[in-house]
């Protein structure tokens, strides 16, 4: 890659960085640099993830033994509900996209910033307002609909503050509208000269069929929420059966949202595993057109299948068996990633560093993940597992364990960059092996007590699911205690880590052409690029 | 999913009578749904032991063993792509084919199936066999009631060894239909051993059937969240043999003649009376103003504007509290709305009464 002077205005002073180039609370609060709206993302949804998390230890808690014995039933269903909400709204749906995405995006196109740099702030400061109406409902008594606010439930029955919780997601979905928005624009117009659509690497495709998705999809939970609100608020049956409403509608529309926002959880996720195995194996990615495609493919499918959540809800069997037939296309875009991904570790350089088992973990999580889902496509195993702990498991190991781990490797990958600081390896490396265990031991269990018929968001169950819970626990135990250990190693490198050179990975994509941590407009000089992102031959040519 | 291999021997002698994966299968249907699902399970078993072996085994292969390395530069290979992409796309037709014909079966009951009403709320079950006839005496209907505190206490309290009394009690060997609805918000009605769910709605009927070839009990779990004691929204499925499932239905129906609580259906009769129905319906299969009611349910009737629909539980509900909705054709469209006038419980007993009407 290629970077020559070409005016060489307003590159800073040699020595300063985006992280120093200003200082004070203000200088980051009202920051109109990507880099630094990237960074206090990663810290406001590293911190929700936190949050979200305990709650899920007391959940893991409160099924050690088969009776009700720890919470009482209405804290439990408080405690599954906040999970559910925060993980989705606050963690999941930002977690790679205004984290890595906001970082990266206009790096890897050879560029300044984002497209429109004032609205990707207002898109932060929506997110805190919205987190600002969770966090509300969390501190004032919580709400105990299930994170899916199902009517009539949420309508008619539900305890606690439901308006604030639903206007918190309304207001979130506006930050994930206005940051899909600014990135579409951002891929189309700000591209440096020589970045063709073929030289963009895998990560930014991922995040532009992402962004397609929360444009599209996203403005329909909004008026669905709203709805919800409306009903609560003025009493027209819209989903309410008592007032004439239909309370499968709610169903189709929630779904209409809820299913495509799967993949803007998850497709990121690939979109990292394509930067992590080629860098550090140091190898061209294999089918790079195929993995593109197959990120606009799920997109596109992934809208047409949300009936899947719905084959025992009361719609109709022709509806059921379309959407089953559907739903199974979309898993061959995805085989052709994993088959693509591991098509190119074959006579690649393999480091086994911390990036790199992470990708590795994650691509047996998915791989798991993705095959149990053909389980729940199909019709007839679908009934026995829908609502129970088989699906739990499912989709942890798709949204949680898939995005957690890509997530976890694309912060080793790219912490050089972002901090300008070494991690230490060594102890990534060891505390891998308890992140991975830790992680299967929590969840794999799961499985076999859902098919053996433990429903889902019970408070008690019967005792014979008894080991499978109290594995699941154990493993949760062991998964949160690794997670700590990363926040320590990695907070520790911030202070005493050794500085970082500007590509330590030797990676031939453009974010990696500048300093670590990048200068206040990324480049010290205008960008030209002259070879794609996986193409270390030239690459090397050009740096000798 | 091999590292648990060694549980799956030691776990599939303990559960009784089912496997590792699945609990016994106890409906006549549950073995065509474990028969799918070993079919996606071992193919889901070689995809993951071959992506995963390569993963592993090239990793350890091609380890990084100096800086200075150089890899080849493959960009792809056409035939391989299109190999990993056309081949599984078989086999995801074959499960859904296989998904589908299963499910089709589960969702058709059969014409003989014996039907009990099957009411969900907050939070527990109600079961409601229908009025009949034994030996040439005339019996009302009668329901299980839900009171089902007994059987939460034995989920508390596995030792206790309690007699839990809200029980779905069906005969062996014989098709048996539930039409569900709800009487406040979503619940689901699971019987784990029999693959069997379906979510139980406000407003709406809705059906699943089975057949438990062999006499049994089994776990009833509500699977559609619903407040506080979701958890404990727990029943039994009790399969009798026939013989012990008559006798048993027997002493129902005379206890519930004897009580002398007025039943489902005669609600209906006296609603039907008080509220002005006979005004403008016959019984007696001439037309009124509206048309006559004995003998329709089951039926298909034509529709105003050409289309047809099957006079069920869901379109009765329909009728009565938005008749405008549906109207038959022939008839004008003058029944007044009884949204809001009758509650879910009277609404039932017309539906009832109804069908009783031959």
């Amino acid at each position: 890659m290629s970077t020559s002077t070409l005016d060489g205005v307003g590159h800073g002073a040699p020595g300063t960085s985006y992280l120093n180039a200003k200082s004070g609370l203000m200088s980051w609060l009202f920051t109109i640099d990507h880099k630094r709206i990237g960074v206090m993302y990663l810290v406001t949804v590293l911190s929700f993830f936190l949050v979200g998390g305990l709650l899920a230890l007391g959940i893991r808690t409160e099924l050690l033994t088969p009776a009700g014995d720890v919470f009482s039933a209405a804290v439990y269903n408080k405690l599954f509900t906040l999970h559910g909400a925060i993980m989705v709204f606050l963690v999941l749906v930002p977690a790679i996209p205004a984290t890595l995405g906001n970082f990266l995006l206009p790096l890897q196109l050879g560029t300044i910033d984002v497209a429109f740099p004032k609205l990707n702030l207002l898109s932060f400061h929506i997110y805190l307002l919205g987190a600002f109406f969770l966090v509300f409902t969390l501190v004032t008594g919580g709400v105990d609909t299930g994170w899916t606010f199902y009517t009539p439930y949420s309508s008619t029955s539900a305890d606690g503050n439901v308006v604030a919780a639903l206007t918190g997601a309304f207001i979130l979905g506006f930050s994930s509208i206005l940051t899909g928005l600014n990135f579409i624009v951002t891929v189309h117009k700000m591209r440096a000269p020589g970045v063709t659509w073929l030289r963009m690497p895998l990560f930014v495709w991922a995040i532009y069929a992402t962004s397609v998705i929360q444009v599209l999809a996203t403005p329909v939970i909004a008026i669905t929420l709203f709805l919800l609100i409306f009903e609560k608020i003025v009493g027209i049956g819209i989903f309410d059966p008592a007032l004439g409403g239909d309370p499968v509608l709610f169903q189709h529309f929630f779904w209409f949202y809820s299913h495509p926002v799967v993949y803007v959880m998850v497709l990121p996720a690939f979109g990292v595993m394509s930067e992590t195995i080629t860098v550090h194996s140091r190898k061209h990615i294999f089918g790079y057109t195929a993995i593109a495609a197959s990120s606009i493919a799920i997109a596109a499918v992934g809208f047409i299948i949300w009936g899947h959540h719905m084959f025992v809800s009361g719609q109709s069997e022709l509806s059921g068996t379309v959407f089953s037939l559907l739903t199974f296309a979309v898993a061959i875009p995805t085989a052709i990633k994993l088959c693509s991904w591991i098509a190119t570790l074959y006579r690649g350089s393999i480091q086994w560093n911390s990036p790199m088992l992470y990708s590795l973990g994650f691509l047996w999580i998915f791989a798991i993940g993705g095959l149990t889902g053909l389980f729940l496509a199909t019709l007839s195993t679908d009934v026995h597992f829908h609502d129970t702990y088989f699906v739990v498991a499912h989709f942890h190991y798709v949204m949680m364990g898939g995005v957690l781990f890509a997530l976890i490797a694309g912060m080793h990958h790219w912490w050089p960059k972002i901090t300008g600081r070494m991690f230490n390896d060594k102890i990534g490396r060891i505390n891998w092996v308890l992140a991975f265990v830790g992680y299967n031991l929590t969840f794999f269990p799961q499985f076999v007590a859902g098919s053996q018929g433990m429903p889902r968001r019970y408070h008690q169950y019967l005792p014979e699911f008894q080991m499978w819970n109290q594995l699941s626990t154990l493993g949760s135990y062991l998964f949160g205690l690794s997670l700590f250990i990363i926040l320590a190693y990695l907070l520790h490198s911030i202070f005493k880590g050794v500085k970082a050179p500007s590509n330590p990975w030797g990676a031939a994509s453009l974010e990696w052409q500048t300093k670590s941590p990048p200068v206040e407009h990324n480049f010290e000089a205008d960008v030209i690029c002259t070879y794609g992102p996986y193409d270390y031959d030239a690459h090397r040519a050009a740096q000798s | 999913m091999t590292m648990l291999l060694p549980l799956m021997t030691a776990s599939a002698a303990r559960a009784e009578g089912g496997t590792f994966w699945m609990p016994k299968a106890a409906s006549t249907y549950a073995q065509d749904v474990d028969d799918v699902f070993y079919f996606i399970y071992y193919t889901d078993a070689v995809f993951f032991a071959v992506l995963m072996a390569a993963m592993i085994l090239m990793a350890i292969k091609y380890r990084r063993k100096g800086e200075a390395e150089v890899t080849p530069v493959i960009k792809g290979n056409h035939t391989l792509e299109l190999a990993w992409s056309v081949f599984p796309t078989f086999l995801l037709v074959a499960m859904f084919w296989l998904g589908f014909k299963g499910w089709m079966n589960m969702a058709v009951p059969p014409a003989d199936a014996m039907e009990v009403r099957v009411i969900g709320q907050k939070w527990n079950w109600t079961y409601q066999y229908p009025a009949a006839n034994i030996d040439g005496v005339d019996y009302p209907s009668f329901e299980v009631a839900g009171a089902d505190a007994a059987c939460m206490d034995r989920v508390t309290d596995p030792s206790r060894d309690i007699e839990c009394n809200a029980a779905l009690v069906v005969p062996a060997g014989k098709p048996v239909k539930l039409v569900m609805n709800s009487r406040d918000v979503l619940h689901s009605f699971f019987v784990p051993d029999f693959r069997m769910k379906r979510d139980v709605i406000p407003g709406r009927y809705t059906q699943q059937w089975f057949e438990a070839p062999e006499v049994g009990e089994h776990n009833v779990f509500c699977t559609e969240y619903c407040g506080d004691r979701h958890g404990y929204m727990y029943s039994k499925v009790q399969v009798k043999s026939p013989a012990d499932f008559e006798a048993w239905k027997l002493e129902q129906h005379k206890k519930a003649a004897a009580s002398g609580l007025v039943s489902g259906a005669e609600l209906g009769a006296q609603l039907f009376a008080s509220k002005g129905c006979a005004g403008c319906h016959k019984i007696d299969g001439t037309k009124l103003v509206g048309p006559w009611l004995n003998g329709k349910f089951g039926t298909v009737e034509q529709l105003e504007g050409g289309a047809t629909v099957t006079i069920d539980e869901g379109y009765l509900r329909e009728s009565i509290l938005v008749p405008g909705a549906k109207v038959v054709a022939g008839y004008p469209p003058s029944m007044p709305p009884y949204q809001g006038q009758l509650d879910d419980r009277q609404v039932e007993g017309l539906i009832e009464y109804i069908k009783s009407l031959k």
